[in-house]
């Protein structure tokens, strides 16, 4: 009843089991929040680093408070502010870190893959929070905890996920935690923001919203802004909204007690509207409140010894 | 329930001596806390809570209904937690009384070394501050290794380090029985 690595890399190496004892885990560090002392003994001594090279509040913040909640020691390092800034490689900033005997490092990159790279150079537990446009597992964990909770069955769920897919930092994740739990998932969006091969995941695809909403149970939202990658893909914000955007009327189509998640940052009017926004806000909240208890749930887990 | 060969099984308690004791730590507890209104009984994760259960439906018949009811999980309060390999399955702590003020009867079906019960009192300590924290075992091992001792005891015994002593719980009764432990469980 534990997890199998020493790390959390991505939800593609979990399987369904590992991912059942991690949400009744969280489930159950979700009530000491509740307490009036909020923190548990359980990860005394042990020390959780934050690597973090590109900017997070939410998910930085969350995994400092669930290390300080299970009494762990921890320490934030920014690329801006260490010795990154200066050209030293990650490896060799994640050893310098280990040296001073860290047990967990939690590392947020650009790049694909480079929290699967440092987990085979480092010895400690190293928990992947967020590598670009790969993977952001616990993020994942977080959107199916707060479905569980509501929907208290992942079977047959049928899942409708719109964002800007190529970028969105858990679209991957997502799909991969919803198919192994048994949701049916449509990714939906004009087909220049949907990926190449994307199909071979065993997930549906719709261009026209409407079509990937119907019937939906769960509506899983991301941040869409014109930058620099994408301004190719989406001609203009104002297009991508009359097209896209969840309004009151698009959200009608699906499920009667469809939940509509959003990852955080919402651009309203855009891949949202205001109404539909503000419907969403109270579970966009839980989610904060969630994600502390998905992450302890982690930590704790990687913290036991392997067999 | 590990393989256990049925020649190697004894008997510690009867259904009868095991009713018996639970009814006999009721009446203790009743003589012991006058106020029932402020009284408690938190069963510990996981042999203590049916237990827990017994104990309340005894102090029923007994007249007295205890104020609150909960369980404790001490799997985040144990000081092995490095030691001990895969992490334990966390249950839930279930307290939904405020234990400011309360006596809380601690319930476990044996007590040995005292490491449960005392991260069961870091635990309640975590949940409010408790006028007072109690301790009922069904059995009680010996072999200490804290200095924790029950208030309320179903039997004393003194068994093997490397026996089992395990409640079994059921619908014509309880009872308690002792087998060896496999090689390398405690």
């Amino acid at each position: 009843m534990a997890l199998q690595s020493k790390d959390l890399l991505g939800i593609q190496s979990l399987s369904e089991g590992e991912l059942r004892v991690i949400l009744d885990t969280a489930a159950n560090f979700a009530t000491v929040a509740a307490r009036p002392v909020k923190k548990v003994p359980a990860l005394r001594g042990k020390t959780v680093a934050n690597l973090f090279y590109e900017p997070s509040t939410r998910t930085r913040i969350s995994f400092e408070l669930a290390a300080k909640r299970l009494s762990a020691d921890f320490i934030n390092i920014t690329a801006a502010t260490s010795s990154a800034a200066t050209g030293e490689t990650l490896t060799d900033t994640a050893k310098t870190v280990e040296a001073m005997q860290v047990d967990f490092l939690v590392v947020r990159h650009s790049m694909a893959g480079a929290a699967h790279q440092l987990a085979r150079q480092v010895q400690c537990s190293v928990i992947n929070a967020g590598d670009g446009p790969h993977e952001h597992p616990t993020q994942t964990l977080v959107d199916l905890f707060t479905i569980w909770e509501h929907k208290k069955r992942f079977e047959g769920l049928r899942v409708a996920i719109l964002g800007d897919h190529p970028r969105s930092p858990v679209t991957i994740s997502n799909i991969y935690g919803l198919k192994k739990m048994g949701a049916e998932v449509t990714l939906v969006g004009p087909s220049t923001l949907i990926p190449p091969g994307i199909d071979q995941f065993g997930v549906g695809v719709a261009t026209r919203v409407e079509d990937g909403i119907a019937g939906a149970d769960v509506i899983l939202l991301s941040r869409v802004e014109i930058t620099d990658a994408n301004r190719l893909q989406i001609p203009s914000l104002r297009e991508y909204s009359r097209f896209y955007c969840l309004t009151p009327r698009r959200l009608a189509l699906a499920a009667e007690d469809a939940l509509v998640l959003h990852s955080g940052s919402m651009n309203r009017g855009v891949e949202i509207s205001p109404e539909v926004a503000d419907y969403a806000f109270p579970l966009m909240v839980e989610q904060v409140t969630n994600g502390i208890a998905a992450r302890m749930a982690v930590l704790y887990l990687l913290a036991g010894e392997r067999e | 329930m590990k393989l256990k060969p049925e020649d190697e099984v004894q008997e510690m308690l009867s259904v009868v001596d095991t009713a018996h004791a639970i009814t006999r730590i009721a009446s203790e507890i009743i003589e012991e806390n006058a106020v029932a209104d402020e009284l408690a009984l938190v069963g510990i994760h996981t042999g203590g809570v049916p237990l827990a259960g017994r104990l309340a439906a005894a102090l029923e018949q007994l007249g007295e209904k205890p104020a609150g009811a909960g369980t404790v999980d001490i799997t985040l309060y144990r000081d092995d937690l490095s030691q001990i390999g895969p992490a334990p399955v966390v249950r839930s702590t279930d307290i939904a009384f405020d234990v400011a003020g309360m006596t809380v009867v601690l319930v476990d079906d044996v007590i040995f070394t005292g490491r449960t019960v005392r991260a069961a009192i870091d635990n309640l300590m975590d949940l409010g501050r408790p006028r007072r924290i109690e301790l009922a075992v069904l059995i009680d091992r010996g072999g200490r290794e804290l200095p924790i001792q029950p208030d309320f005891v179903g039997k004393r015994t003194e068994v093997a380090r490397d026996r089992i002593i395990e409640v079994v719980y059921g619908e014509e009764g309880d009872r308690v029985i002792t087998y060896p432990s496999r090689a390398g469980r405690r």
